[in-house]
């Protein structure tokens, strides 16, 4: 390409969020699967003897109230974490980004309906909405993916339908249009092809609050069930303990707080990356 | 033969500020294999009569009338039966070549998914179509430039790659919405040059539209000059520009710079003088009165007869007359 551009991937490695955002987000997804094959101890396996062990070479967080190693169980934690983002995530792309392509081909009365429903829904605190889904549902890890999937749905759709309609007022359309191509064409040849950029940083930040309101329906004992390791149970298993064992809650804690930040900064980074423009401006 | 037949048309935009009627009761007869220039300044519908014709109105706007292409009315064609007409039948070049193309798709896969779509073409054949379509629109080493990206080609390029693409499914009409608007002057002279050509050989009719009289008087057989969405001028292209009878088809005319004229440097531009009307209030009458020389109260209650003032001239004024003598006298 001779846009006199540095290529992509130099331009992410000078890019410091985009750099810091991939390392937390690649320990996480590495932890996740290395757990798959090997922890250090087995993350279920109870030991009463060797209870609220500290910090050591052996243990290197440490074990719970059960002589669980702590470690494992955060290693093994990241599993819960990463399948719930991928899939709440592409249950709320594949049905947001579809409605908001829906609605920007067919404008008129669809694009309204489908932009209010939307907003409809997302005038409800995603969290409430998410509790009362799985309420309803039944409490479970599968019904708080899918209930974090469909409070995601609207924030696509929005996007989606924001960003194709900018897409259609370009000329380029026109003279598509004009080569005789119909809505569904135009919309998969041009349309989505020209939006992906947004999604995908959307998407990573999706990805962080799924990750997020996961933990908090687990710490609610709506989410993940024992023996499942999750960081959110793993917070509300050490509330009664926080002033006896106050590590209990911190490394769970710090591991959530550690994947977030890292999501957003890659989504940051993306931003930036994908589109120079904006990262100049700043 | 009649190619294309527009009667009546009306194209009608929702504002803020009430119904504009941007384009009123416009009527024209397009032979097959003949060539109509349509001029005007920016405003004037010559825009929307295209994409009229097309059906690509925008969201706010719809047409009345008739549109027929060899006989059937296209605005009485659904969007699918339309699809089917863009891009066979009707090619259409447009304006801006530099944004007109997908950054995303390389030039070749543009040009051959028309083929591939109305001529049920596989992506062998439609290949082989696109580097003959690139060689006759004077694409150098077009094998190489297949593979392009729009950003990597010229103005001038892309333009000859939108013509390419408008012409690869050999339409019986072409329209051109000021083809040559966004190039400079010596590309311009090679794209008109070149869609003449190709017009001559492949027998195709053309719209040519263009605010540039030049472009016009150079390129087409027969001219309609509008102003606020009406003709008020038509006729054989070198019938009008000898015999401008139209007060605003002069003020046109008087406001091209002449580089040949000796006193260049003294002479102020000529301008006609206040704004085009806004079209969502128009004044009843002659939409020129308030911008006129000639003006009289009589231009001001009723639009003004059509007259035909030589064979196939057409002239929409009250002072014809006046304004012949004037110019005649000029």
């Amino acid at each position: 390409m001779d846009s006199g551009q540095p290529s992509f991937w130099r331009r992410c490695l000078a890019h410091r969020s985009f750099v810091a955002g991939g390392l937390l987000t690649g320990i996480l997804v590495l932890s996740a699967i290395v757990s798959l094959f090997w922890t250090p101890w087995d993350p279920i396996k109870q030991n009463l003897r060797e209870r609220f062990v500290a910090p050591s070479w052996e243990h290197l967080l440490g074990t719970d109230q059960f002589g669980r190693d702590i470690f494992s169980i955060i290693m093994t934690g990241a599993q819960n974490s990463i399948s719930v983002g991928v899939v709440s995530v592409s249950i709320g792309m594949a049905f947001g980004v579809a409605l908001g392509l829906w609605a920007s081909a067919k404008r008129g009365w669809t694009e309204e309906l489908i932009m209010r429903a939307s907003d409809f829904m997302y005038a409800f605190p995603a969290i409430l909405l998410a509790i009362m889904l799985v309420a309803t549902l039944g409490q479970g890890a599968i019904n708080a993916i899918v209930a974090i999937g469909i409070f995601s749905i609207p924030v696509f759709a929005r996007l989606t339908r924001g960003a194709a309609n900018a897409i259609w007022a370009r000329e380029f359309i026109l003279a598509a249009r004009a080569a005789g191509k119909g809505k569904l064409r135009i919309t998969i040849e041009h349309v989505l092809p020209n939006i992906i950029s947004v999604l995908v940083v959307q998407a990573t930040i999706q990805f962080a609050l799924a990750i997020l309101a996961e933990a908090a329906l687990s710490f609610l004992g709506l989410g993940a069930q024992p023996p499942t390791p999750s960081w959110g149970r793993m917070l509300n298993e050490a509330r009664s303990m926080i002033f006896i064992n106050p590590w209990l809650a911190i490394y769970p804690g710090a591991a959530i707080a550690a994947a977030v930040l890292g999501l957003n900064l890659l989504g940051d980074g993306l931003r930036d990356v994908i589109d120079p423009r904006l990262a100049r401006k700043r | 033969m009649t190619l294309l037949s527009v009667d009546n048309l009306t194209v009608t935009l929702k504002t803020v500020r009430g119904p504009a009627r941007a384009v009123r009761n416009l009527s024209f007869d397009l032979q097959k294999g003949e060539t109509l220039g349509i001029v005007g300044e920016s405003g004037c519908g010559k825009s929307l009569t295209a994409l009229a014709i097309m059906g690509l109105l925008p969201e706010n706007g719809w047409a009345e009338g008739r549109v027929s292409l060899a006989g059937e009315n296209l605005l009485d064609y659904s969007e699918d039966q339309m699809c089917r007409v863009r891009g066979d039948r009707i090619g259409m070049v447009f304006q801006e070549p530099m944004t007109s193309l997908n950054p995303l798709h390389t030039v070749g896969k543009q040009i051959a998914e028309s083929m591939m779509l109305h001529r049920g073409m596989n992506k062998t054949d439609a290949r082989a179509e696109v580097l003959r379509l690139l060689d006759m629109v004077g694409i150098p080493e077009p094998a190489k430039r297949v593979g392009s990206y729009p950003h990597q080609l010229s103005g001038g390029q892309r333009q000859r790659v939108m013509i390419a693409m408008a012409l690869s499914c050999g339409p019986e009409l072409l329209i051109a919405d000021e083809p040559t608007t966004a190039l400079d002057v010596t590309i311009q002279k090679q794209i008109l040059d070149l869609i003449r050509n190709l017009i001559d050989d492949l027998g195709m009719a053309m719209i040519l539209i263009s605010h540039n009289l030049g472009v016009i008087s150079q390129n087409v057989k027969d001219v309609i000059v509008m102003y606020g969405g009406t003709r008020v001028e038509s006729g054989p292209t070198h019938e009008v520009f000898s015999n401008l009878s139209h007060p605003y088809s002069q003020g046109l005319f008087s406001a091209v710079p002449q580089i040949d004229d000796t006193k260049a440097s003294r002479r102020r531009l000529t301008t006609i003088p206040g704004t085009v009307p806004e079209l969502a209030d128009l004044p009843a009458g002659c939409t020129f009165q308030e911008r006129c020389t000639f003006v009289t109260d009589a231009c001001r209650p009723t639009p003004p007869p059509v007259e035909e003032v030589a064979k196939g001239h057409i002239v929409a004024c009250l002072h014809t007359d006046a304004a012949r003598a004037a110019w005649a006298a000029r």
